[in-house]
């Protein structure tokens, strides 16, 4: 019994639409088959909070006088871009403080810009007839700009890489210290409730997609970076390696610092987690198999990461359900497990977009334009090369 | 009776020698250790705590620093800040001990401060620096 997105829409409208989130439907379906679940629901909502570096934000400060034309701009002394107009900068969260490198970065400017703190804006120019100030140096908060949008390049991985290290040398990843012989294995995904791990083959989620992002209403913007949709498929078609990822928008001055927290990878660098939620329909119960999966359906690939090189060995294949255990087998061996995505938040944005379709009665809209599918679009590595050579 | 933490960090050379067995003989100490990494030809690192009367502490001190160990006060506490916590539980994956934990149900983190053995792991690895010791 396939539904259509008007249904489910007037649904929402009239305060009628059953909501669950992917955790509870997953509950449902185990007990009642996927096909009554399909039946009686019309929205499952996902979540995800974990470190996603490829974010950041445009600001607008609005017009000094004199004017400025700005061109080296740094906000608590983290440089922001001054390759756009005038008084408009983007601000991404890795990037380092000029005075106390990665324990204060761009990330760290935005959760402050949320929890409502001032922050000091240095800015330098070249001085032009038509903004002729050179220097300037003063205090903002949120409120004081005139836009402050995120706007994030590459969010809510499609499954991630389970991190380990068969090295002799404890090192320092993006996915945390990796302890030598390996000594330990982090992972970050929400796994079941991750958005596109239960949308597999971005039927629902595309161009336009109305989502949770760091606690506001925003939208998918584009295809993430680096998306790609040729990975590995399991049975169900879920991806068992990192794979499609989407660009959002939306209001900072709408975000909430519970959604969106600074972080700092020691010995690698500044980055942030940033909370990204998607309802997505029910339609029928092709979509409804894969919202119904869990922990223990669902596939990471082990990656050694003491191999410094693009292309890691990966050392075999584990579930969800095994990694959130405490312990995997690598090798023979057992690793102890830890995450770097906390389950606890991507619950709480599960259950906070549940609220928003059932209470506020938040209306999907069906893609304005999909996602690259798979088969349609390979992933390029980049080649080092001279310009006689290309 | 007085009771003292000691991170010891051992010159290459130094590290084989039965240093805690001295302090056992020669000074009345009872060591216990908390942690250790000495590997033959390496700097080593040992946290020990030690139990005795205080003038024995001190000249056990005194005999390992002639001894050429570096010899500095450990960790006496350690805090978790609940506030800047955003229950990631990447900490989880390097505390060895198991003093920090996640709930099998909930995920939330579960802190057992008895199993702790301050080795800083931790703290290192907490992207939102919400834990910290104190000496
Ligand atoms: S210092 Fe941290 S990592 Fe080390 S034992 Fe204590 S809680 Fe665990
Ligand atoms: S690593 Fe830090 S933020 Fe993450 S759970 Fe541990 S204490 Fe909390």
């Amino acid at each position: 019994m396939a539904k259509s997105w008007e249904e489910i829409n007037a649904r929402i409208a009239s305060g009628d639409a059953v909501v669950l989130t992917a955790e509870e439907f997953a509950g449902l379906a185990a007990e009642d088959g996927v096909k009554a679940a399909a039946k009686k629901v019309d929205v499952v909502t996902t979540g995800t909070f974990g470190p996603m570096c490829s974010s950041g934000v445009f600001l607008n400060f609005g017009h000094s006088d004199p004017p400025i034309k700005m061109q080296t701009i740094t906000l608590n002394d983290v440089p922001a871009s001054g390759g756009l107009a005038a008084v408009d900068t983007y601000l991404g969260v890795t990037e380092p403080s000029l005075v106390k490198g990665i324990e204060y970065g761009g990330a760290h400017v935005i959760e402050d810009l949320l929890r409502g703190r001032a922050v000091r804006l240095k800015s330098t120019g070249p001085g032009t007839d038509c903004y002729p100030r050179t220097e300037i140096d003063t205090w903002v908060r949120l409120e004081d700009l005139n836009q402050a949008y995120f706007f994030n390049p590459r969010n809510a991985y499609q499954n991630y890489a389970v991190a380990a290290n068969t090295g002799d040398q404890l090192i320092y990843t993006y996915l945390g210290p990796l302890l030598p012989r390996l000594g330990n294995a982090t992972f970050c995904s929400a796994g079941a409730l991750s958005p596109l791990l239960n949308d597999p083959t971005y039927r629902t989620i595309g161009v336009g997609t109305r989502c949770f992002v760091a606690g506001a209403a925003g939208y998918v913007a584009w295809e993430g970076t680096q998306h790609n949709p040729n990975q590995n498929r399991d049975e169900n078609g879920v991806p068992t390696a990192p794979s499609g990822t989407i660009a959002v928008m939306a209001d900072l001055k709408k975000a909430s610092p519970e959604f969106f927290s600074a972080a700092t990878f020691t010995n690698y660098g500044v980055s942030s987690f940033v909370g990204i939620g998607i309802p997505i329909p029910v339609l029928d119960e092709d979509i409804a198999a894969t919202l119904a999966l869990t922990d223990a359906d669902l596939t990471a690939t082990v990656i050694d990461y003491g191999v410094a090189r693009r292309s890691r060995p990966a050392l075999g294949q584990v579930t969800y359900a095994q990694l959130r255990s405490g312990s995997i087998e690598i090798e023979g061996k057992t690793v102890p497990t830890g995450p770097i995505s906390s389950l606890p938040t991507a619950r709480k944005v599960a259950a906070e977009v549940k609220r928003w379709v059932a209470e506020e009665r938040f209306t999907l809209a069906p893609p304005l334009e999909q996602l690259p599918q798979p088969g349609t679009q390979a992933f390029k590595p980049l080649e080092i090369r001279s310009e006689e050579a290309i | 009776m007085a009771r003292r933490r000691l991170d010891l960090t051992f010159p290459p050379r130094q590290a084989t020698k039965p240093i805690t067995y001295h302090l056992v003989k020669d000074f009345d100490l009872t060591p216990n250790i908390l942690r250790a990494q000495i590997q033959p030809g390496q700097e080593g690192r040992m946290l020990v705590e030690v139990v005795g009367p205080r003038e024995a502490i001190d000249a056990g001190v005194a005999f390992l620093e002639k001894e050429g160990v570096d010899v500095h006060p450990a960790a006496s506490d350690i805090c978790l800040d609940e506030d800047e916590c955003v229950t990631c539980g990447l900490c989880t994956a390097v505390c060895k001990p198991g003093a920090l934990t996640l709930d099998s149900e909930s995920k939330a983190l579960v802190f057992d401060k008895d199993k702790c053995v301050y080795c800083e792991a931790c703290v290192v690895a907490c992207p939102r620096r919400a834990i910290t010791l104190t000496f």
